[in-house]
Formats: C-alpha cells, sequence, structure tokens
C-alpha cells in the first residue's frame, strides 16, 4: 500500500506540473491574442473590400486580354496555405489541412506553405512547394506578402499554374475559427463563386488598359488578400491554443482532484490496516 | 452639388467611410478626379498627393501610394497601400527616411534589391513631403 501512495503522488506532482505549463502558454496566448485580434480586426474591412471589389469587377468585367482574367490556361491548382508555427492548439493546424484535402481532392495542386506546419505538412504529404522561404508566419511582414504576391504572378504568367486559391483560418470569435478555402486568381474563378444567371453585365472601363490595369492592381490585391489571411490566421492560431490550453488547465485540475481522493482513501486504507493489525495483536496477548 | 459614396481602406483600416463630393488622386498614367455619376471605372493607383472634397466643400489632402480605383454602380472605392491624412503624415519621421535613402543611393555599391528599395523608400518619403 505504501508504494502505492508514493506512486499516486508522483503522479500528483507530474500533472501538477503539466497544469503549470499549460496555465502559463493559456496566459501567454491570451497576451498575445489580444494584439493579434486587434491587428486581424484593422485589418478585416480592407481585406473584405478588396475581395468583394474584384468579386464585382469579375461579374462585370468583359475584357478578357490580361491573363488574370481570362479562363485559367492549366488545370492545376496552388494552394496558399497558411498554418501556424506550433503545435499544442487543438485541431487548429490539423482543421486547416483537412480542409485543404478536401478542397484539393482529384485535383493536381501545388502549395506555398506558410508557417512551419504548413512546411511540415507539405513534406510529410510530399506535395510539391513553390517556395519554403516563409516558413515563419510570426515574422511576416506587409513586404513579406508583397514579395509572395510578386513570385505567385511570376510563376501565375509563366503557366505553371492556372489557379491560385487561399486557405486559411476565418478568426470567427475567440471561441469558433473556421478553416476556408477561397479562389483568388483568375478573377473567372471568382465570379463562378456568385450567382451570374440572368445577370446582365455591366460595362466597365479601364485606364489606360484593363492589360495595365491588372497588370498594376493584381499583385496588391494578392498580397492584400494574403496578408489579411495571415492576420486572420494568427488570431485564430492564438485562440485555438487559449482555448485548448484552458481546457486541458481544467482536466489537469479534475485530475489532480480526482488523485487526491484515490490518495487520501489509500492512506484511510492504511490507517485503518494498522489499527485492525494492533487490535489483533493485542487481542492475542 | 451631388456626392456619392466613398470608401478608402488600407491594410491599416477604414480610414474614411462616406459621402464626397470630389476625389483627385494619382493614377499610373496621370492625376484624375472622380465625380458622382461616373461610370464603372477601375485604375490602379501611383505614388502621389490626393485629395478628397467634402460635401461641405472643404479639401482634405493625403499621401496615397499604390493601391487601385474602383468605381462600381455609383460607389467609389479606393483601396490603397498606403494612405495618410496630411495631418498623420510625421514630417520629422519622413525627412529622415529621405535622408537616410539619399545616403543610401549616394554611397553607392548597392545590389539590384537594395536599390530598388532604397529608391521606393525616397519616393515615399518625398510624396509625404510634398503634400500640401
Amino acid at each position: 500500500m505504501a508504494a502505492n501512495m508514493k506512486a499516486v503522488k508522483l503522479r500528483i506532482k507530474s500533472v501538477q506540473n503539466t497544469m503549470q505549463i499549460t496555465k502559463a502558454m493559456e496566459l501567454v496566448a491570451s497576451s498575445k491574442l489580444r494584439k493579434a485580434k486587434d491587428r486581424a480586426e484593422t485589418c478585416r474591412p480592407y481585406f473584405r473590400e478588396l475581395h468583394r471589389t474584384l468579386k464585382e469587377i469579375a461579374l462585370g468585367n468583359t475584357d478578357f486580354s490580361s491573363s488574370y482574367a481570362k479562363e485559367a490556361a492549366s488545370e492545376r491548382f496552388c494552394y496558399v496555405m497558411i498554418a501556424g508555427d506550433r503545435g499544442l492548439a487543438g485541431g487548429y493546424n490539423a482543421n486547416l489541412f483537412k480542409c485543404l484535402e478536401e478542397a484539393g481532392r482529384g485535383k493536381d495542386y501545388v502549395v506555398l506553405p506558410i508557417g512551419k506546419k504548413a512546411v511540415e505538412y507539405a513534406h510529410r504529404r510530399k506535395l510539391e512547394c513553390v517556395t519554403e522561404q516563409f516558413g515563419e508566419i510570426a515574422e511576416i511582414s506587409v513586404a513579406d506578402c508583397f514579395e509572395i504576391a510578386n513570385l505567385l504572378c511570376k510563376e501565375f504568367s509563366n503557366g505553371k499554374f492556372g489557379h491560385i486559391e487561399l486557405c486559411y483560418t476565418v478568426f470567427v470569435s475567440m471561441l469558433t475559427q473556421r478553416p476556408e478555402v477561397f479562389s483568388m486568381l483568375p478573377l473567372t474563378d471568382l465570379a463562378e463563386e456568385e450567382e451570374t444567371k440572368g445577370k446582365v453585365r455591366d460595362l466597365i472601363l479601364y485606364e489606360p488598359s484593363a492589360t495595365e490595369v491588372f497588370d498594376a492592381i493584381v499583385p496588391e490585391y494578392l498580397a492584400g488578400l494574403i496578408y489579411g489571411g495571415v492576420c486572420e490566421s494568427v488570431a485564430s492560431e492564438l485562440a485555438a491554443r487559449r482555448t485548448a490550453m484552458d481546457a486541458a488547465t481544467k482536466n489537469a485540475g479534475e485530475m489532480i482532484d480526482q488523485l487526491n481522493l484515490y490518495y487520501n482513501r489509500a492512506r484511510q486504507a492504511s490507517i485503518t490496516q494498522e489499527i485492525t493489525e494492533i487490535v489483533a495483536g493485542a487481542e492475542g496477548v | 452639388m451631388r456626392t456619392f459614396p466613398l470608401r478608402i481602406g488600407t491594410p491599416d483600416g477604414l480610414l474614411f467611410e462616406g459621402e464626397a463630393e470630389r476625389v483627385i488622386c494619382r493614377s499610373i498614367t496621370g492625376d484624375l478626379a472622380v465625380l458622382a455619376g461616373h461610370c464603372n471605372f477601375c485604375t490602379a493607383l501611383g505614388m502621389g498627393e490626393a485629395h478628397v472634397v467634402m460635401p461641405d466643400g472643404t479639401r482634405r489632402s493625403a499621401a496615397c501610394i499604390g493601391g487601385m480605383l474602383s468605381m462600381m454602380n455609383g460607389t467609389c472605392r479606393l483601396l490603397a497601400t498606403t494612405w495618410e491624412w496630411k495631418e498623420d503624415i510625421d514630417e520629422a519621421r519622413a525627412q529622415a527616411a529621405k535622408k537616410r535613402a539619399e545616403e543610401m543611393l549616394a554611397k553607392g555599391g548597392l545590389s539590384d534589391k537594395e536599390y530598388k528599395i532604397a529608391e521606393a523608400k525616397l519616393q515615399r518619403a518625398l510624396v509625404r513631403l510634398n503634400v500640401k
């Protein structure tokens, strides 16, 4: 019985240590989350407006001279996949990968991973990567997004892939985050998402010409969307980690309570046994 | 004069949302002004000074760098990479940036990429300093 008690005591200690770590991680995540949430919220209107504006243009577009506006030349997809740098964030990374797999089923695709976990995933699944330069999501700035966008535009014009889609996690609220995939290029893909039946296309005037306008705005549009996606994903990751760590801390507390109960029972049992032994011994005398 | 709904957005947030009488800004081919009732229109923005004329006739200036301007069904959206209202421009910082960029360019020996970055920095600083 004594050995059992010692084992329980050790177990309580180890759970307590784990609880301390999860608690600390929760605190770190929530303090970082506040900043990330602010960033995501200031960026969101721009992100939405940008997407909506391009969608409207795509719906009304009748000038297909630019390669960005034409039907895709290649059936190959490129997914810009934004995941986290670290694990221990509940289902955050796994959900995103599941979402990507679903979207990419039956398609020929390459990925552009952003975040360490995304790079690892691409390696594990032996997916072809456009670049692995952006392995750390924590250090991505607006300038990096422009670099990514320029790279994507270059590869797109070279015909390496015909569609570009963004795979990221939407920060719905502190408790809900939803992985999502949407099309960024070509513009005909954007128009497909919307109901176009029976709608009259409005003519749009491009100045100086559609090709020049698209050449100038598409890299910025991509950069804006990627930056928005990064902001949302960082906030989602931290929120997911905070929730996961909160749950882990609670579970550890429950476990400690149960183990304490067990420990006390074991202690009580050993005392009772000792008394019984003493009484039995005294009677024998 | 008639007004139209205008929205100005940058990655740093939505900076303006409301009615405006006129927007003047620099596109990749030159300055242009948009008034109410413009047909559907889309262009890319260059670097330069921009003005918004409010319904009460006041004129607000800003430094506008990159992005796009679209007029769809009467609503104007100006999505810029950077848009700073005149009163928000940090002149001392722009001066310092200008000086730094000039020194970099004067020193020479830069790689192509570094040269481009320094040049872009100088241009941005000049745009900010020139807003009146």
